[in-house]
């Protein structure tokens, strides 16, 4: 026997390696280093999630009580598996085109990005966990049961339920550190995939070494547990056609729907061919689940004391044996089917909530909707943190309602047969055009309130939820309308009942309104986007040109994203584009693919509902969608060649425009030059010529004559100054420049620039934020003239922001062999059209007197990145002006022009 | 003996694969009938205890079906995503 106290230490260390596996496997992706973490076995491994606790240990109980029907339950995804090809390989290619992040996302956006929808698959798949969550906790209670009833400290369990409470409140902790700790853009999740898989391989070798010993240990081989089958009461295998057909049937719609077989099938998808693999792999691994399972069942009844619970024989046998390690295997395996099937459905439920009733409601009650901007994601995070502690709560509630008394394989199929209505809207989703929102939303109302009726409710026992008089009656004595005899259909197996009343009505009613309604524009583009999704070009497009500015885009990316991947993203869409900086022009290419990309991580809905804010009107019209949903396809073939070419020579004539723009500006801006070059020099001139003709007057006191000198010295100094500015810009742009290369800490050099800036205007208050442990970094290159870049930033910040209480935060961080430095001051930044100029020779923004310098700075500045290897450039949409910095880490090479002289 | 002939039929790779989905496509179908043979057998009405026979028949199923997969993900898995077209012409609207 073991004893309790070290059974629940096994259990924290166990909890603790997953952690730390997830933990590495985390920080492998992070490193670009996927490798086998994403390889076709651990796609396969972690599909075993679909063998729960229920699997574990209720299927040997539930094959002590029928016999062979227990393995319907997993025929049913043998045979979708390895129907790959037809269905789950169409699946998996719209989940990765449209970045689906949930089964509710799927439906929602396939019906038109309906939210409405997303809410209701959201209700059902949410209800219909409960009991499933509940059947998880009321195994491991179960289990630990098994082990402390022996135990002299039975005391440490007073009674099942507080087990139950801890083991709630355990894994609501364990999901929460696992699933929420970043908000992933695809919504995929490596170290949960990895700890699930590792939990699999556990799982599978606990029950084949029970199976094992039970097969040549207990029994004396198979031909003994052959004999023993004949002789046990369940020799007679008393098949019921209908439930043979029924739970083959419902347990393939299970794995199409169940949101967490959804979450690791697709949305942890990361490449298609590892379908090909779990095509065989994932039934191979259900068959050797199941292979021990009669024979553990046969021997547990004919060697176990009668009255023994069946589910339980998986412990109670190796127990009974005198087995304690291989029992606490067992236990181990159990733990780990009951964890990683609560842990994955409750960050695909919470996803789902966070995604579809939570982010819609805060956006719709913010005043300004989506064009505030804001943190988005800390509210996500933490909206799906509460969910997971929602869910598991549920769950805990419907196991203390039911009792935790009902044998573990009846809850299971509740849960199969409720997410199963989600399986007409998705089948008709994916490959019937004519499926229109209002049908989907009408069947799966219509089939989740029949499973309501006539399963779930019934399930909490006689006098549970509903009264044993209205299940014997009916209500208000109406026999037809009893829940587990509607329509008078009497004797037929409640489960039966329900599957057939609740999935009949669905689908009918699905089909019949989808008939007689009529789609949007956005759902019959989307259901052409989803029957065809083999097509490569989706040829419909949802967003038409104007209305929305880059900038307002960048700032509600940066709040939902983040500011470093969405400053990315707009960047290298810029550069597609054939731009320089951080703004695309907003083309429909562009914000459809922006929209994807929020959809990873809000959900499809809400980011189309978050794009609509800022393309208001521009959103297709109905000749557009004539044009799209049109059949003529073979027009769109050959057009989108076309378009493909014009697309080139608008990108072509784009460049072109943009570099004639720049020419005419800086031809303009030579004329300034030399006109604004002539103006600075003449100024001093004029003065020491007026000043110097007046000291030639020998009758100038002596005070007079120091103070027209030293008039006269300033006034040399400022010219000088300004010859040196402009000698030493045409050296830094010939490439002549001397670098003095040495080792420096960037920390130091910031800290020298705030130090000689602090005169300019030291009369105002000026705040300056700086991280400095972030600082902190090494960098070799020509520290004085970083220095000097970094000077002009900070004195030009305090020249001309024009905030009441002006502040400057300046952020380092290294990226790769590059050491990125924002500054960002809170003043009223820079207005578009001047962004491209402020790095020109002589551009000033504002008129010269209030300015005192020749407007050479940040043209001397970009000359110097240039010359280090680096670059400066404004960045948008930061609330004030910004400038990024980013040098190269080790400056190269810099010898080179000196050495082709 | 003669040699075999070339066969007249260039494009016999594409073909072949084509064919090849067939079988992918009906091989859940060959499943579920062999799964749902037993009820022909009315083991309830039976007096004999079939549950060691039937247990093993459904085994036996079990493995032809995965090695079947097996065959078929070993041909049609790798290339898949490389050769766009071979799949998608043949009627893959349905």
């Amino acid at each position: 026997m073991v004893p309790f106290n070290i059974l629940v230490a096994v259990c924290l260390a166990y909890v603790c390696l997953l952690f730390l596996v997830a933990f590495a496997a985390e920080r492998r992706a992070e490193r670009g280093r996927g490798g086998w973490l994403r390889s076709p076995i651990v796609y396969t491994l972690s599909l075993s999630i679909y063998c729960t606790a229920w699997t574990f240990y209720g299927a040997v109980g539930y094959a002590a009580r029928s016999g062979l029907e227990f393995l319907t339950i997993y025929l049913g995804p043998t045979l979708v598996l390895i129907g790959w090809w037809v269905l789950l390989r169409k699946l998996v290619r719209i989940g990765r085109s449209q970045r689906v992040t949930s089964i509710a996302d799927l439906i929602s956006s396939r019906y038109g990005k309906s939210n409405l929808i997303g809410v209701i698959v959201t209700v059902i798949a949410v209800v219909a966990a409960t009991p499933y969550i509940a059947l998880q906790l009321q195994s491991v209670t179960l289990s630990f049961g098994v082990f402390a009833s022996g135990t002299p400290e039975g005391w440490a369990l007073p009674d099942q339920g507080a087990t139950a409470l801890w083991v709630a409140g355990g894994l609501t902790l364990f999901t929460i550190l696992f699933g929420t700790r970043n908000l992933d853009a695809d919504e995929r999740h490596h170290g949960v995939v990895m700890a699930i898989a590792l939990e699999a391989v556990v799982k599978l070798v606990a029950l084949v070494a029970v199976g094992i010993f039970v097969v040549w240990g207990v029994a004396d081989g198979w031909a003994d547990v052959a004999a023993r089958t004949r002789a046990s009461p369940i020799a007679d295998w008393p098949l019921q056609p209908g439930r043979w057909i029924g739970l083959t049937f419902v347990s393939a719609a299970a794995i199409l729907t169940l949101p967490r077989m959804f979450q690791v099938m697709v949305v942890e998808n990361s490449d298609e061919r590892h379908l090909a693999t779990a095509s065989w792999a994932f039934p191979l691994y259900l068959m050797l689940m199941s292979l021990f399972v009669v024979p553990i069942a046969v021997v547990g009844l004919s060697t176990l004391p009668e009255g023994a619970n069946p589910d339980l024989f998986v412990l109670t046998l190796p127990l009974a044996e005198g087995q304690g390690k291989l029992a606490m295997l067992a236990f181990l395996g159990g733990f780990s089917s009951a964890t990683s099937m609560v842990i994955v459905a409750a960050i695909a439920l919470a996803t789902m909530v966070s995604n579809h009733v939570v982010t819609p409601l805060w956006l719709s009650l913010r005043e300004g909707g989506a064009r505030a901007p804001g943190d988005v994601r800390g509210l996500v995070l933490m909206s799906r943190r509460v969910s997971i502690a929602a869910i598991l709560a549920l769950g805990y509630i419907y196991y203390s309602l039911s009792g935790g008394s009902a044998a573990l394989a009846s809850i299971g199929l509740i849960a199969f047969v409720g997410v199963a209505q989600i399986l007409p809207a998705m089948l008709g989703g994916i490959f019937w055009r004519g499926a229109t929102g209002v049908g989907a939303a009408v069947g799966l109302t219509t089939g989740f309130l029949v499973w309501l009726y006539s399963l779930y409710l019934p399930s909490f026992g006689p006098d549970g939820l509903l009264s044993a008089e209205l299940v014997a009656t009916g209500p208000w004595g109406i026999g037809w309308l009893r829940p587990r005899a509607l329509f008078g259909v009497d004797g037929l197996d409640p489960l039966l009942h329900a599957l057939f009343w609740s999935l009949s009505l669905n689908a009918g009613s699905f089909i019949a309104v989808s008939l007689v309604t009529f789609p949007g524009p956005v759902e019959r583009m989307q259901g052409l986007a989803f029957v065809n999704a083999f097509d490569h070009d989706p040829g419909a497009r949802g967003w038409s040109r104007g209305g929305a500015e880059a900038e307002d885009l960048l700032i509600m990316a940066q709040g939902i994203l983040g500011a470093e991947e969405a400053q990315g993203f707009f960047q290298s869409e810029a550069e597609a584009q054939g731009k320089a900086g951080f703004l695309p022009d907003t083309t429909p290419d562009f914000i459809e693919k922006l929209e994807r990309r929020l959809a990873g991580a809000v959900g499809a809905a809400t980011a189309h509902a978050m794009i609509a804010q800022f393309a208001v009107g521009a959103a297709v019209s109905a000749q557009d969608l004539m044009a799209v949903a049109s059949e003529a396809q073979q027009i769109l073939e050959y057009s989108t060649q076309l378009e493909a070419k014009s697309e080139e020579l608008a990108r072509t004539a784009r460049q072109l425009q943009e570099a004639n723009e720049k020419l005419k500006d800086l031809s303009v801006q030579k004329d300034a030059f030399l006109s604004q070059i002539s103006h600075e020099l003449r100024t001093p001139m004029t003065s020491i010529r007026a000043f110097s003709e007046i000291l030639g007057d020998p009758d100038l006191p002596a005070e007079m004559q120091k103070k027209y000198a030293s008039v006269i010295h300033d006034e040399t100094i400022r010219l000088t100054r300004l010859l040196d500015d402009l000698l030493d810009l045409s050296v830094l742009e010939n490439r002549k420049v001397q670098l003095n290369v040495k080792v420096a800490n960037l920390h130091d050099l910031i800290g020298r620039a705030v130090q000689a800036a602090s005169s300019t205007r030291a009369q105002r208050s000026f705040a300056i934020h700086r991280d400095m442990p972030s600082e902190h970094i090494p960098v070799i290159t020509d520290a004085d003239r970083l220095v000097q870049v970094f000077i002009n930033l900070v004195s030009n910040a305090r020249k001309y922001c024009d905030a009441d209480r002006p502040e400057l935060t300046i952020s380092a961080r290294r990226r790769g062999g590059r050491i990125i430095v924002d500054f960002v001051d809170n003043g009223s930044g820079i207005p578009k059209e001047a962004q491209r100029l402020i790095f020109e020779k002589f551009a000033r923004l504002t008129d010269t007197a209030q300015a005192g310098g020749a407007g050479l700075g940040l043209a001397i500045c970009r000359e110097i990145m240039a010359n280090l290897g680096g670059t400066i450039a404004y960045l948008p949409g930061q609330g004030g002006a910004a400038f990024r910095v980013s040098v190269p880490v080790r400056l190269e090479a810099q010898l080179e022009p000196e050495a082709a002289e | 003996m003669t040699r075999p002939r070339q066969p007249r039929f260039l494009a016999r790779q594409n073909y072949r694969r084509r064919r090849l989905i067939d079988a992918a496509r009906l091989l859940p179908v060959v499943g579920l009938v062999l799964i749902l043979v037993p009820i022909l057998w009315q083991p309830a009405h039976t007096p004999e205890p079939d549950t060691a026979r039937g247990g093993i028949y459904l085994f036996a199923v079990w493995v032809v079906l995965i090695v079947a997969a097996l065959l078929l993900a070993r041909v049609l898995g790798p290339d898949e995503a490389e050769r766009p077209g071979t799949a998608e012409d043949d009627g893959e609207a349905g």
